[in-house]
């Protein structure tokens, strides 16, 4: 008993037939084939899943794919922008702002939903904005100091959408 | 330098397991078991089979004589070794045992199967508390040993009886080491498909071990060795939680085979929790004897080490690192450790960041801490006094290992300095009198890496590498090692790029794959750049001595005088007369103009097999509040002055510090796998079992001193452990130095926000 | 990871939502923004046979004040209270509260109304709209009924609203002048969720004495209260440090305080009065500077 549904994933629209139960997480990886977008639990808490809905960033494995019916949604895959990263992307190369690379996406996205709303955060908000994101590795700083530098180069660029 | 593996892993162009999908693949999900011990009666699959989507449902009936067992590569004397297969066969002895597995068409019918599945168990009583599994009393966990004593090993050098009849004080405590969990963000999987015509298996699984894995697969499948290929994709964090062979690897390659299409099986959080192996869980019973101006004069421990139910690869050697690390970076010349290895019906313990090591730091540092406290003397006093000097070096200590080189005062110096000891120490004395808790918390630590002579491995501890130069001067570079986050494509990059004069961005790093690449044995112990690295180093040196030889031949000169410049060959002290590094590459190649006896191609292997271990050290500070209402810990400072010989990349050094001292934080302050005494683990997800948040940790201060180690061209030492094994004491010693006033002398790990406000109340602060 | 199977509904008018909800009656759940129901789907806790999505109904999504009032649509996400410029003005208590719910994702899908309707025993929102003295609007084919919050929290995970019934709405007053209001709050390490959480709001008079308190507590028993006995020690008193830290020790009167792996029921006692003190401090010092 499918449902059917239409969404904008990095600008293309897609349509398709799911059941109802399907997780948005298992609709990018394993019907778009998008599998930058990462699992790293059941229980909500670890954020490697994150994407943008509709510019907020949101645990995909927490919205069903009927509910993301008729929104617009940006992966790790669609940060990039003309063949340019993201500058959030460039800070974590920069500032080696990652180690396995399994929680990479999903901080991404949270530090670029974090810039988007708030261009100049202070550590303490950065922190807090990520804090629903995971990092077995890294111990934070390296990430911190990425998007601290990526707010940096965004001011100076005089911002950019994502 | 930037790293070359994050372009991809920026984008979400890494393919971990779960990310690769061949045509016609099939999903397996394991029904496990909810008790922690029983007898299996009766399973009922026939539900299960006739459920939509489902292919087979395969139970320990139907791995039985087929399957081998799951390996343990420790040798003890008197190991018991209980038979451990990839599915329960007759007996359950921890809860998450596997009991069965669904295979069907797509990962969600499978999962739904899996409940269709019913098991029929006979509950039998379980033991979780090491101690008590002692007692003759205790149920056994395998009726076929008269008792729960896995093994026993000791050690005993330099008459410690006699050393503590001769000592002023001793000094006792009791330290729990708790059970941690790993948490690699990504859970375990495994992808396997079998290719009937060249009668080849492929299992992609997140491991850090392929090549071992490979040889156990072929082992346990009862498959020649060259028909197995094992490839570890891109891999979301190990921690020594993948450093290990797991039934599921085998049962998935077994499936593919016997299904004749590829499975995949991708583990639950839930799954990760109660059945990847586990961390520490040791009780140490320690006594020290020290003369009343501060020596020691030797250390006695009893080791108790709860290894759950099964051993996992190296599950009982975990402990002997404890042992063999216990007297830290202090000269006590005297040592007896008895290490008993006990049986409970939990998961296996295994190697966790640290691996044995992280345990002998916090015992050594909670003492010598204690000592002071004894002596009244300053922390950082007593622990100057014991450590070997700098002319010490190599120091060979009781316990049989030889620390490489060092200069302990050096590094705790730099970190006294850094944090600004002295001024702490007055503003403690004044917040005291407010009632306020603050704390100063040292670690100095010395860590064993670089793992290791083989004489000392259960499995080997050489390392390949190979490094080939492509007829168009572009440098492949094959490493045994098996990176997983550490940054070896780039190091290992910038290493042979410097020794040939290209760019790094003309080298590629290959590693994972044991058909492309030649035996190795991983990567865990901080051994990739150290034994890895210089197995490549000198596989590299091997290629500069044939480009020489060339080159002098080219040109006519004696090879010696040959120097490798930017991007060409040169003769030395005649900068003009020189060859293209091209040049040269092509001409072995073209193989017209060779010199006589000489091969034609550029690659070269090394197996490196390094004659000690490394021995990094450092010093951190910490500085902690404690929230005289509440019992929060809030850490001020920490400053880490690590020294892990010479430096390949300084950001990748930090990352890895940082990491670590983080993970000890998690196991510090929140981290704790507990079992309720019927063997149920209560702490079986992240909504209950803590590890660090970004906001939970401080911002780190790092510093470094530089001792090359002896034992390695390079002078490398390896940094991947350092965080996690300095900086649990580190801690602990800050938050008992905070509440010195109340009269506290020791405090259990996790610290708790209860256990610690507990203390303030109960002494009436 | 997976949820078992069930029937999806996205009604598109609230009328359409309770027809379906009277017809699937006990089988059916209600989806609001799914991050307490879907995780314990996942986990197979909850395996319900329908779902009955009000992510599409239009007008369920609001914040507005009318003469004092301040009515909250229940879809109104945790991110739109917490960001709200006239809750921020007007009852600041509920965007504190917002704040310290989760993490941003899960303040970017999780919803009022779900919270509330989850009542789960650790969640911060229960605990604002004690404090507030809000009243939930529920709706069913019969037609409105109002419970206040005080009534509205039965026990754990369990409330008020009957079957065939829908929370749309939550009312409350906005503060008046001199009021002051904080929440406080100790994380659970793991799951963030409250330990503890205080949530106080107090009104001044002009000659300093709080002429309205309430204090609303989470996380401390099975479910949210309000904590009568440190209110009346302050109620018509001069208010300062000493008097709230003696009203604050009344924190857990009457209440049998929970206990669990993270904290026992004595410690939870002692960390109500503690985050209660503070919650008030906070709030006077608020309420003060408002002169
Ligand atoms: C990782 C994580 C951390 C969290 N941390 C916190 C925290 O710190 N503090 C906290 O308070 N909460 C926390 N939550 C819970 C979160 O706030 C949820 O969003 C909230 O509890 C439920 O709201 P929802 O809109 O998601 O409801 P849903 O999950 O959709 O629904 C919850 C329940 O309420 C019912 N329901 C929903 N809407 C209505 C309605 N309008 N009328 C009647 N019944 C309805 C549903 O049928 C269901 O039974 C956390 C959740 C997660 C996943
Ligand atoms: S997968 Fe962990 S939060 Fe979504
Ligand atoms: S980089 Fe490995 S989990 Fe973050």
């Amino acid at each position: 008993m499918g449902v059917r549904i239409s969404v904008k994933v990095n600008e293309r629209s897609h349509t398709a037939e799911v059941e109802p139960r399907l997780l948005l997480v298992h609709y990018l990886r394993d019907v778009l084939g998008l599998t930058g977008t990462h699992i790293g639990c059941e229980t909500s808490l670890c954020g490697a899943c994150t994407v943008l809905l509709d510019g907020k960033a949101v645990k995909s494995c927490t919205v069903l794919a009927v509910q993301a019916d008729g929104a617009d949604i940006t992966t790790i895959e669609g940060l990039a922008r003309d063949g340019k990263l993201h500058p959030v992307q460039e800070g974590f190369w920069e500032e080696h702002g990652l180690q396995c690379g399994y929680c990479t996406p999903g901080m991404i996205l949270a530090g670029a939903a974090l810039l988007a709303e708030n261009p100049g955060p202070s550590e303490t908000e950065i922190r807090r904005a990520i804090a629903g994101n995971l990092c077995r590795c890294t111990g934070y700083q390296h990430i911190v100091n990425a998007i601290q530098s990526a707010a940096r180069k965004l001011k100076k660029s005089g911002g950019r959408k994502v | 330098m930037k790293r070359k593996e994050d372009p991809r892993l920026i984008q979400g162009l890494g393919h971990y397991v779960d990310d690769l999908s061949l045509p016609g693949q099939l999903y397996a999900a394991i029904l496990r078991s909810p008790h922690a011990h029983a007898r299996l009666r009766k399973i009922d699959r026939s539900a299960a089979e006739r459920a939509a989507g489902v292919v087979a449902v395969i139970t320990g009936e139907d791995i039985r004589g087929v399957l081998g067992t799951i390996p343990v590569a420790a040798a003890l004397p008197e190991l018991k070794v209980p038979p451990h297969y990839p599915l329960a066969i007759d007996n359950i002895c921890y809860v998450g045992e596997p009991v069965a597995v669904v295979v069907a068409d797509d990962r969600y019918r499978a999962r739904d199967a899996v409940d269709l599945i019913e098991v029929d168990y006979e509950p039998l009583p379980a033991v979780t508390d090491p101690e008590k599994a002692l007692e003759k009393s205790s149920p056994r966990v395998h009726e076929q040993f008269k008792d729960n004593q896995a093994c026993l090993w000791k050690i005993e050098a330099g008459f410690p009886d006699r050393a503590f009849k001769k000592a002023d004080r001793i000094v006792r405590q009791r330290f729990l080491n708790q059970r941690l969990i790993p948490v690699a963000m990504e859970p375990r999987g495994v992808l396997a498909s079998y290719d009937p015509g060249p009668e080849l298996l492929t299992v992609w699984s997140s491991t850090q071990i392929p090549h071992l894995l490979r040889t156990q697969i072929a082992a346990m499948l009862n498959v020649p060795e060259m028909r197995v290929r094992v490839i570890a994709p891109e891999v979301g964090g190990g921690f020594g939680s993948k450093l290990n062979v797991y039934g599921e690897e085998a049962l998935v390659a077994h499936l593919a085979m016997k299904l004749g299409r590829p499975v995949k099986w991708m583990e639950t959080r839930r799954e990760n929790f109660l059945a990847t192996i586990h961390g520490r869980d040791q009780i140490d019973d320690v006594e020290v004897a020290v003369k009343q101006d501060g020596r020691i004069l030797a250390l006695k421990c009893r080791l108790t080490a709860d290894l759950g139910a099964y051993h996992q690869l190296l599950t009982p050697a975990i402990p002997t690192l404890t042992g063999l690390l216990m007297l830290g970076c202090y000269k006590i010349p005297a040592v007896k450790i008895e290490y008993v290895g006990v049986f409970t019906n939990k998961m296996a313990t295994d190697a966790y960041r640290g691996a044995g090591r992280p345990e002998a730091t916090y015992l050594i540092e909670r003492m010598v801490d204690l000592v002071a406290l004894e002596l009244g003397k300053d922390p950082a006093e007593i622990r100057r006094q014991n450590f070997p000097k700098p002319k010490d070096f190599p120091y060979s200590t009781p316990t049989g290992v030889i620390y490489d080189s060092g200069n302990y005062e050096a590094t705790l110096k730099k970190a006294l300095e850094l944090a600004g000891y002295k001024k702490l120490r007055e503003e403690q004395k004044k917040l005291w009198k407010q009632g306020r808790y603050l704390g100063i918390g040292l670690s100095t630590y010395v860590e064993i890496c670089a793992m290791g002579p083989s004489s000392a491995m259960p499995a080997g501890g050489w390392e390949s590498g190979t490094v080939r130069i492509e007829p168009t001067g572009k440098v492949t570079v094959l490493t045994g090692a098996s990176p997983h986050g550490q940054g070896q494509e780039t190091s290992f990059a910038q290493v042979v790029a410097d020794e040939l004069g290209i760019s790094p961005d003309s080298v590629i790093v290959i590693h994972g794959d044991t058909q492309a690449v030649p035996y190795g044995i991983g990567t865990f112990g901080s051994r990739a750049t150290a034994v890895g690295g210089t197995a490549m180093f000198l596989a590299v040196q091997k290629l500069k001595d044939k480009l020489k030889r060339l080159a002098g031949h080219l040109l006519g000169v004696d090879p010696k005088r040959i120097e490798m410049g930017e991007g060409k060959l040169v003769v030395k002290g005649k900068p003009k007369k020189s060859k293209s590094f091209l040049e040269v590459v092509q001409a072995a190649y073209v193989a017209k103009t060779l010199p006589p006896n000489f091969e034609p191609g550029l690659e070269a292997t090394t197996f490196f097999e390094p004659s000690n271990f490394t021995f990094p050290f450092g010093a951190h500070v910490c500085v902690v509040e404690v929230d005289a209402e509440t019992g929060d810990v809030h850490i001020l400072r920490y400053v880490a002055v690590d020294d892990c010989g010479n430096v390949i990349n300084p950001l990748l050094v930090d990352g890895q510090v940082h990491g670590g001292i983080v993970q000890a934080l998690g196991q510090a302050l929140f981290e704790e796998a507990v079992y309720d005494e019927n063997g149920q683990l209560l702490t079986g997800e992240l909504m209950d079992y803590a590890i660090p948040r970004a906001w939970d940790v401080p911002r780190i201060e790092t510093a470094r001193t530089v001792t090359p180690s002896p034992v390695n061209p390079m002078g490398v030492k390896g940094v991947g452990e350092a965080g996690t094994i300095a900086a649990t004491p580190a801690i602990v010693n800050a938050v008992v130095d905070a509440l010195r006033p109340l009269g506290v002398r020791d405090i259990q790990m996790p610290l708790k926000r209860e256990r610690l406000w507990a203390l303030l109340e109960a002494r009436g602060s | 990871m997976i949820p078992a199977s069930f029937e999806y509904f996205a009604p598109r008018s609230l009328e359409e939502a309770l027809q379906l909800l009277a017809h699937h009656g006990t089988e059916a759940k209600l989806l609001a923004g799914g991050h307490s129901l879907l995780p314990m789907m996942k986990l197979r806790l909850a395996t319900p046979r329908t779902l009955i999505d009000l992510g599409r109904i239009r007008g369920l999504s609001y914040i507005r004040e009318d003469g004092g009032r301040i009515s909250i649509g229940a879809m109104t996400t945790h991110a739109e209270v917490e960001s709200s410029e006239l809750l921020r003005r007007r009852a600041p208590l509920l965007p504190e509260t917002a704040a310290e719910i989760g993490d941003v994702q899960v303040r970017n899908r999780g919803t009022l109304g779900g919270s509330l309707a989850h009542a789960d025993p650790a969640a911060d929102y229960p605990a604002a709209l004690l404090a507030l003295d809000a009243e939930c609007v529920l709706t069913s084919q019969k037609g409105t009924r109002t419970v206040v919050a005080k009534d509205f929290f039965v026990d754990m995970l369990t409330t008020a609203l009957q079957a065939g019934e829908i929370l749309t709405e939550v009312r409350f007053a906005a503060d008046s002048p001199r009021t002051g209001s904080a929440y406080r709050k100790l994380h659970h390490p793991a799951s963030g969720f409250a330990i503890v959480g205080v949530a106080a709001r107090l009104t001044l008079d002009a000659t300093g004495k709080g002429s309205a308190v309430s204090v609303g507590i989470t996380g401390v028993a099975p479910k949210p209260y309000r904590a009568t006995g440190v209110e009346r020690g302050l109620l018509g008193q001069t208010l300062d440090a000493k008097r709230i830290a003696e009203a604050s020790a009344q924190a857990t009167r009457g209440v049998e305080p929970l206990s669990d792996l993270q904290a026992s029921a004595r410690y939870r006692a002692a960390m109500a009065a503690v985050f209660t003190r503070r919650a008030l401090a906070a709030a006077l010092g608020r309420a003060q500077k408002q002169g």
